[in-house]
């Protein structure tokens, strides 16, 4: 059973939803990166998306491309992100980590070197996001290969016709976009997600993890009401941004600022109510 | 939906029958977007086989084009130009004189005809040189639809005059500040509007580039320079043009012009890049010269990128050509070496604007004159019995402020 499985698993025994906090890889710098993530599953975080930069972010708004800039500049690149998981994984054997990125890096780096180099950091699950199931045979051989789970993006233009197709060798989880649009802009309303998280369930039995537009620890409990995961991104990265010197330099306390946040979206999240 | 190859103009070994039902051209093209705009890309190309198969919206296209575009454009013979380059006879389509000024319009007319036709009451458009942008502006106007055209804020600051007559068209010029503050930018916001405005809104993309099916619906609407120029030239000189020539941003002027001749194997198709500062410098727009494949803007084409894959920000005097990528079926063109991509410089651009101006009274855009260099390179060595074809895809009127500021003249 794979990691992100397992974490699911153990999560429906306790009879809650998770925490997915996003932050990009190398943002603001590869020591405080590394320190964010090593910090991250005792704030409580139940899975780990890391974030690969790339130039061109095109579904991200303003804060998760500024984050983009910052980390490239850090010097950011695939293989060093591979490398900071590797770290991470040499000290925490079980939290599941999720790369989502784009494309052209890993077309770059050679899709099947990238999935071996993946797996073998202790990558759980990608998520790429111009790669839907149309084109996705350039990666799905190779992850399956490495063991790699494929999680897909379902969003809301993607309609019942469609979505056995999207769901059609996904693996580890479903990840819902719960809004047209890009990171960081509105939210979806509870009764949007009421409608269409079921719709998904239906076709699936996958666990759901809902994101775009989830910011405050209210909002995450009311997610995984319906979801079974809640993906926390801009509004973590906001503290993180709001906590850097006009050079972009980190500021005494930021790792501690972010790790708050967390934890205030863990407690949410831990004390919501589970639809039954 | 239709998993078979897409039957082509002409036969089985014709070049013109691309690209297949996944979008590919070879190995290049495809549909890389996000899931959120995956069913609106499937929706458009269901629109675009629908419509291009209909009496009614051929009959639409045809009209708006030779009575508001002023089509067909004349072929003119550059008889002092050849004369001063000594050697072919060369001659210019001179797509710069349809209304707005450059070939942008005929893919703007065939697009917002079928927006209209898939309901859409909002238009949205990327541009550099701000001749895509005018255009499309121009047609929004026409049809009475709000347009938002999205605009690096450096290319906003060198094409003013064309920022200024989107607005006079009742366009929102919206700037873009990411990256360079170029074309790429202004595709990655106008991506993202478009992400977030899925039910009401059009994206016309401007360019043979984009997921599938913009590159083949852009050619094929652009298409209307070759063959228009095929039948000129054969009236003209009673046969072919040995060389066809065309400058290459995203290339969507040179694919209207080449496609026609694809499958002509004796006339030489030459697309020209924009060398910027000069190929080996690093700041250049050559993503066929100095790219390699990759992955941008929905579509696996040959981009500028580093070893990471990271894109490289492009750079040319000409707002039109400085794209890090080039359409897919140009790089399919290229692997094939059915087209030969070579590059021209900033300073031989500005050499050859200046020559156009003088010896044949036109003020070429920037753009054109990056073809009409390389024109000026082959033509001497040329017999004068041979015949070159350029496009003179638009008017240099929005360059007139980046030439005097490279002549050192201040207006």
């Amino acid at each position: 059973m794979s990691r992100i499985a397992q974490r699911f698993a153990s999560l429906r025994r306790a009879g809650r939803g998770a925490l997915i906090p996003f932050l990009e890889a190398f943002d603001p710098d590869a020591a405080t990166s590394a320190m964010l993530f090593r910090g991250l599953p005792a704030a409580g975080a139940d899975l780990i998306e890391i974030g690969v930069p790339f130039t061109d972010p095109m579904a991200d708004g303003p804060i998760i491309q500024a984050a983009g800039r910052r980390a490239l500049r850090a010097g950011a690149t695939l293989r060093g992100t591979l490398g900071m998981v590797r770290d991470f994984r040499a000290a925490d054997r079980d939290t599941p980590v999720i790369l989502m990125g784009y494309l052209n890096p890993i077309l770059s780096y050679g899709p099947e070197p990238f999935a071996r180099d993946a797996a073998a950091a202790g990558v759980d699950g990608l998520i790429v996001v111009d790669l839907p199931a149309e084109e996705s045979d350039l990666l799905v051989p190779h992850a399956n290969a490495n063991g790699l789970d494929i999680i897909r993006l379902v969003a809301p233009t993607t309609d019942d016709a469609r979505l056995p197709k999207v769901l059609q060798g996904s693996s580890g989880f479903v990840y819902y976009v719960s809004i047209t649009g890009i990171t960081g802009t509105r939210s979806a309303s509870l009764s949007e997600l009421a409608a269409n998280v079921p719709r998904i369930r239906r076709l699936t039995d996958l666990p759901i993890a809902v994101g775009f537009g989830v910011k405050t620890p209210a909002q995450a409990a009311e997610v995984v009401s319906v979801a079974d995961a809640a993906v926390v991104a801009s509004s973590l990265i906001a503290t993180l941004a709001a906590a850097l010197d006009a050079g972009g330099r980190p500021l005494p306390g930021l790792v501690a600022r972010v790790l708050a946040d967390v934890r205030a979206l863990a407690e949410g999240v831990r004390g919501a109510r589970r639809a039954a | 939906m239709n998993e078979g190859p897409r039957t082509g103009p002409a036969g089985s070994n014709s070049l013109r029958n691309g690209p297949d039902a996944r979008g590919r051209f070879g190995g290049f093209g495809g549909r890389f977007v996000a899931e959120t705009l995956m069913p609106l890309v499937l929706d458009l190309e269901r629109a675009y086989e629908e419509a291009r198969h209909d009496p009614v919206f051929r009959f639409e296209m045809d009209y708006h084009l030779k009575h508001y575009v002023g089509r067909p454009s004349p072929l003119w013979h550059a008889a002092r130009l050849s004369r001063a380059l000594g050697g072919a006879r060369v001659y210019f389509k001179r797509d710069e004189l349809n209304h707005t000024g450059a070939h942008k319009i005929n893919n703007c007319v065939g697009q917002i005809l079928l927006a209209r036709r898939m309901g859409k009451t909002r238009i949205i458009a990327e541009t550099g040189a701000g001749q895509h942008g005018v255009a499309a502006a121009t047609v929004s106007a026409l049809f009475g639809l709000p347009c938002t055209v999205y605009m690096g804020t450096t290319d906003v600051e060198r094409q003013k005059p064309n920022v200024f007559r989107m607005k006079l068209l009742g366009a929102e010029v919206s700037p873009v500040s990411a990256g360079a503050g170029t074309l790429k930018d202004a595709m990655n916001e106008a991506l993202r509007d478009w992400v977030a405005n899925v039910r009401d809104t059009y994206y016309l993309i401007g360019t043979v580039a984009g997921p599938h099916p913009y590159p083949m619906m852009v050619r094929d609407f652009q298409s209307v320079i070759g063959e228009e120029a095929k039948a000129q030239i054969r009236e003209a000189e009673g046969r072919l043009p040995d060389v066809a020539v065309a400058c290459i941003g995203g290339g969507s002027n040179a694919m209207g012009l080449f496609h026609p001749f694809l499958d002509d194997p004796e006339v030489r198709l030459i697309g020209v890049e924009a060398a910027g500062k000069g190929l080996d410098t690093g700041r250049n727009a050559a993503s066929l010269s100095r790219g390699r494949p990759g992955v941008l803007h929905g579509n696996r084409t040959y981009l500028l990128q580093d070893d990471e894959g990271q894109i490289i920000e492009a750079h040319s005097i000409s707002a039109g050509l400085d794209y890090p990528g080039v359409g897919p079926e140009h790089s399919w063109l290229h692997d094939l070496n059915r087209v030969e991509y070579v590059a021209a410089t900033d300073e031989e651009a500005l050499a050859a604007f200046q020559l156009c101006t003088r010896t044949e009274g036109i003020i070429p855009a920037l753009e054109p004159a990056h073809a009409l260099a390389h024109v000026a390179k082959i033509a001497p060595a040329m017999a004068a019995d041979k015949i070159i074809l350029m496009n003179l895809c638009g008017r240099g009127d929005k360059d007139i402020f980046t030439v005097a500021e490279h002549l050192g003249v201040t207006l």
